[in-house]
């Protein structure tokens, strides 16, 4: 096991590798970079001076290398102007259009989207797992057909009108403020129990927008995947055995029908992320969501490639948690190997 | 006394179709220490009989009227009408697992993955006996070791994907003898199972009924299972019990038209080449229908169509990895050589796990092959079919069909019976839309089924049923060469009957060439031409049927022999040999059988067109047979 856990961790290293190599990749598809779209902006107006002083960055950022020296030197395996200086030594960027090291400009994000994150996943399974099995064991209810009501509209509603609607309704009934992830008063503010609080308030919505299609998915999902397990001949045997209906579901079939569950923890971040970056917009949350999206859009490409990197680690982190989950819960996975009869 | 007695038992099913009636006032008792078996085909109602008792019924069905009286012998608890009980109620809770018990015919799938044997046998225990954990684990290493797994203290902490058809279906026996019930309800528990492993288990069933002195409930339909176990038979069709009586009474002189009917069904030894069997519902083959559309065959009756050169594959079973060393192997296939002619049936036997199946998908290109070649004759001279590509692999498919071991896997159950039969046409582009409903249509009439039904899906049909549709896929596209893997060996015996006959007329009209594949000696023993039993992928014996089956000659193809329950009281199993050999080890078989790894399994014709694997001989200096 423990050998296993070790492999696992290794192989996550040229993982991350090969990712950054893509993500590095397919940001600098797009023809130029935002220094030589500033300076041809800044041709047709004609200022020399600053055109001298981006051709300066053009050269410190070492934007006039070939792509693949680029490549190494942003990761840190290659001497830039001033040595080694990349991912690796810590180093994350700069970011062109705030101008400032990109480990500014997300810093006070990144805590905050992993909590948001974090919520949210909990949040779809704490409601889906309930949910799930009480569909697949009241097959054809009202309330299985009630709840497969609520998911579908869950899913087929636009995430950011949901995110309208709630945040109206809270304004109203709770006198929640609107947008933001804690009211205005705390912004800027050092962290005391109050603003605590503000910020758990500000999570309920985006946490609920954010995670109800993910919890729809997820209750269709439990719900056909227990279905076929409760009709499995071993649950039979236990039956027969004479386990009550109530030991018997816990111990059989959801032990069986809840893999896909937990293999999926590391599926559903980066569709989180992805996903919520219109309802981040929206609600003028302070997510990394918004500043990949601004990033994109003017070409900064150090903090898009950092934004991408960082939801690949989680997403990778997410997938070593849920295959040691997985390894922990399935022998045959974990005993896959022994099994050679 | 009876432990078990049933009055005029009647279930019904509410089904969207309307009620009907399952088991039709049924009445049979099990006495005391007695072995009653309950024989009959699938859909008979057997198994709701079983579930009754056992209080498993699903809920759309009902006890409409009658008794189930279970009695405990030991008077520890007061005689009970099963029957009047709620089902999930706490009374039926106590007596299930408990004094009443059950083996599955799927030792395969009644055990949960997840879970170590010891956890799923010891929870019994707990349950009922008011045991603390590590008694439960003792009492279960003890149930184990009675059951005669090889390291009973081991065994506890093991995966049931970590054993064997045969030590599941011990273990599930052991968790059903945990609680030391009044009756075991054994549901066909040697179906799924190989012959020699059958005999072990039936053998394990007599000895542990008579050490802890409970009776037993023998569902099953297999004539040969009954004639070794059974004291009484109750005979029941359509719900209803046709004849009931001791065994000497039932196979010595049965009355009813149906049990008659039913044992005339069964393939023996002791028939005639030109004997055929008597199936109840006989198929009447419209073969106009499948002349239409073949693909033409040149190959002359008796010619050579298919032929295995030297043929080895070997699967890896654990893949070396970045640090360690080499990966592990198992041939599956040793240096196979056979060949197959236009016409014939050659019938291919061995254990589960001989290679068997191996050698099937070796022909039907389904593997790459580490070493030797098939080649086919389409007509052209033999060709190496690894060689063929584009339109030639797609005729070769066209003329190379399979029908499948499993008839539960082997449909789609998102795909209407339509749809499943309509496929191959698709796939070959054949037909307009009308023809090939009309196709359809023919071809589960062919195969005895109610062209109502294609617009159902697999899950309404029972095994029986399920297996003719996939024989009906197969014989869609007019194959010339069909591979049957096992395609009886989930049916009852009226339909084994009806599809061996089937498989038999269509040879006959068509000149059709099969591959029989199968483990039970007596089904290959009616069909096939020729035999070859295969042990740990090599090929041990090959020769004409009736030679190999009277004069078997290497001790595994002995060995499987003996352990063919045959449905006569007169050749009752030799139990008492069955743990002396342990005939399926090549390195224990006598010399000069033995073959060890290093060894080339090459056959040696010991008697006129009569091969045996026996590298001992090489020695001697015998003359080596090329296997024709």
């Amino acid at each position: 096991m423990l050998y296993y856990i070790l492999r696992r961790i290794l192989m996550m290293i040229p993982t991350l590798f090969v990712i950054s190599f893509l993500v590095f990749f397919i940001i600098e598809l797009p023809t130029g970079d935002y220094i030589s779209n500033q300076i041809a902006a800044l041709k047709t107006s004609g200022e020399q001076s600053s055109i001298a002083k981006l051709e300066f960055l053009r050269k410190e950022f070492s934007l006039d290398r070939p792509f693949f020296e680029r490549y190494l030197i942003w990761v840190g395996l290659w001497p830039g102007p001033h040595g080694l200086d990349g991912l690796l030594q810590g180093n994350w960027g700069w970011s062109f259009e705030f101008d400032k090291p990109v480990a500014e400009v997300v810093g006070p994000t990144l805590p905050l989207t992993i909590v948001l994150n974090f919520a949210t996943i909990l949040f779809v399974y704490v409601m889906s797992f309930p949910i799930g099995i009480y569909s697949a064991t009241r097959q054809y209810s009202w309330g299985d057909y009630g709840f497969t009501f609520i998911g579908y509209v869950g899913l087929a509603t636009p995430n950011f009108l949901l995110a309208l609607i709630l945040l109206y309704f809270f304004n109203q009934w709770f006198g929640l403020s609107v947008g933001g992830l804690m009211a205005p008063e705390y912004i800027d503010q050092p962290w005391s129990f109050d603003k605590a609080m503000s910020v758990l308030a500000h999570l309920i919505v985006p946490t609920i927008v954010i995670g109800t299609s993910g919890t729809a998915g997820m209750i269709r999902r439990l719900r056909a995947n227990l279905l076929d397990e409760l009709h499995k001949q071993y649950v039979t045997t236990g039956r027969a055995k004479g386990l009550k209906e109530g030991q018997l579901l816990v111990k059989y079939p959801l032990r069986m029908a809840i893999n896909p569950f937990i293999a999926d923890i590391g599926n559903l971040i980066p569709s989180l992320v992805s996903g919520s970056v219109i309802v981040s917009v929206v609600m003028s949350l302070p997510t990394v969501g918004p500043v990949l999206l601004s990033a994109l859009q003017s070409q900064d490409q150090f903090l898009a490639g950092f934004v991408l990197l960082f939801v690949a680690v989680l997403t990778l982190i997410g997938m070593l948690i849920s295959d040691l989950l997985l390894a922990v819960l399935d022998p045959r996975i974990r005993l896959g190997g022994r099994a050679s009869s | 006394m009876n432990v078990l007695s049933i009055e005029g038992l009647t279930v019904e099913f509410n089904t969207a179709e309307g009620r009907t009636k399952a088991v039709n006032d049924v009445s049979f008792v099990v006495p005391e220490n007695k072995t009653v078996a309950l024989v009959g085909e699938s859909g008979s109602g057997k198994t709701v009989i079983s579930q009754t008792i056992m209080g498993l019924l699903p809920s759309i069905a009902s006890v409409t009227s009658g008794k189930v009286i279970l009695s405990d012998p030991t008077g520890a608890e007061p005689p009970v009408d099963i029957a009047s009980l709620d089902r999930k109620g706490p009374q039926m809770r106590h007596l299930r697992g408990n004094r009443v018990a059950i083996i599955f015919q799927e030792p395969m799938t009644s055990l949960s993955p997840l879970h170590t044997i010891g956890d799923q046998i010891g929870e019994a225990a707990k349950l009922h006996r008011d045991v603390s954990a590590p008694e439960a684990r003792e009492l279960t290493q003890e149930m184990l070791r009675l059951v005669q797994f090889p390291d009973p203290a081991r065994a506890l902490d093991t995966y049931p994907f970590e054993l064997s058809g045969g030590l599941r279906q011990r273990a599930m026996i052991s968790m059903a003898m945990i609680c030391n019930p009044a009756l075991l309800i054994a549901d066909e528990p040697t179906t799924a199972l190989d012959v020699t492993i059958q005999a072990e288990i039936l053998k394990l069933i007599k000895d542990v009924q008579s050490e802890l002195r409970m009776s037993v409930l023998m569902i099953t339909h297999d004539f040969g299972v009954v004639a070794n176990m059974a004291d009484e038979i109750a005979v029941i069709y359509h719900g209803r019990i046709m004849e009931k009586g001791t065994a000497e009474q039932l196979f010595g002189n049965p009355q009813h038209d149906y049990l008659k009917a039913l044992l005339n069904a069964v393939p023996g030894f002791h028939m005639d080449k030109s004997e055929r069997l008597v199936p109840i519902r006989p198929i009447e083959v419209k073969s106009e229908d499948l002349t239409r559309n073949r693909p033409k065959c040149d190959v002359l009756p008796g010619e050579t169509l298919m032929e295995m050169r030297g043929v080895t594959k070997e699967f890896t079973l654990r893949k070396g990895s970045l640090f360690s060393g080499k990966p592990k192997t198992l041939k599956a296939l040793d240096n196979i050589n056979l060949t197959i002619k236009r016409g014939e049936c050659l019938g291919l036997v061995g254990e589960s796990g001989s290679g068997k199946t191996t050698a099937a998908k070796a022909i039907l290109r389904a593997l790459h092959l580490e070493r030797g070649e098939v080649v086919y004759n389409r007509g052209k001279g033999l060709e190496n079919i690894a060689d063929l590509t584009g339109d030639d692999l797609m005729d070769y498919r066209r003329r190379v069909q399979l029908i499948f071991q499993d008839p539960f896997s082997s449909l789609n159950p998102r795909m209407t019976i339509n749809d499943i039969l309509a496929e191959p046409f698709e796939v070959h582009g054949i037909g307009t839309a009308e023809e090939r409903s009309e196709r359809v249509r023919s071809l589960i009439s062919l195969v005895g089924l109610d062209p109502r039904f294609l617009r159902r899906y697999p899950h309404s049909f029972s095994g029986g049923q399920r297996q003719r549709i996939g024989i009906a896929r197969a014989l869609a596209l007019n194959p010339e060469f069909i591979l049957c893997d096992e395609p009886t060996s989930a049916l009852d015996v009226s339909v084994q009957a009806q599809i061996l006959n089937l498989l038999q007329d269509l040879k006959r009209d068509l000149n059709l060439t099969y591959l029989f594949v199968s483990h039970n000696l007596a089904v290959v023993d009616y069909i096939a031409d020729r035999i070859a039993v295969m042990c740990r992928g090599r090929l041990v014996e090959l020769g004409e049927t009736r030679e190999v089956v009277s004069n078997p000659l290497h001790p595994y193809t002995k060995a499987l022999l003996s352990a063919v329950p045959e449905p006569d009281l007169s050749t009752p199993l030799d139990f008492s040999a069955l743990d002396a050999n342990r005939a399926s080890e090549p390195h224990l078989w006598p010399e000069p059988f033995r073959v060890t790894n290093e060894d080339v399994p090459s056959l040696f014709e010991m008697e006129p067109e009569h091969f045996v694997c026996a590298p001992g001989l090489k020695n001697a200096g015998a003359l080596e047979g090329t296997a024709a």
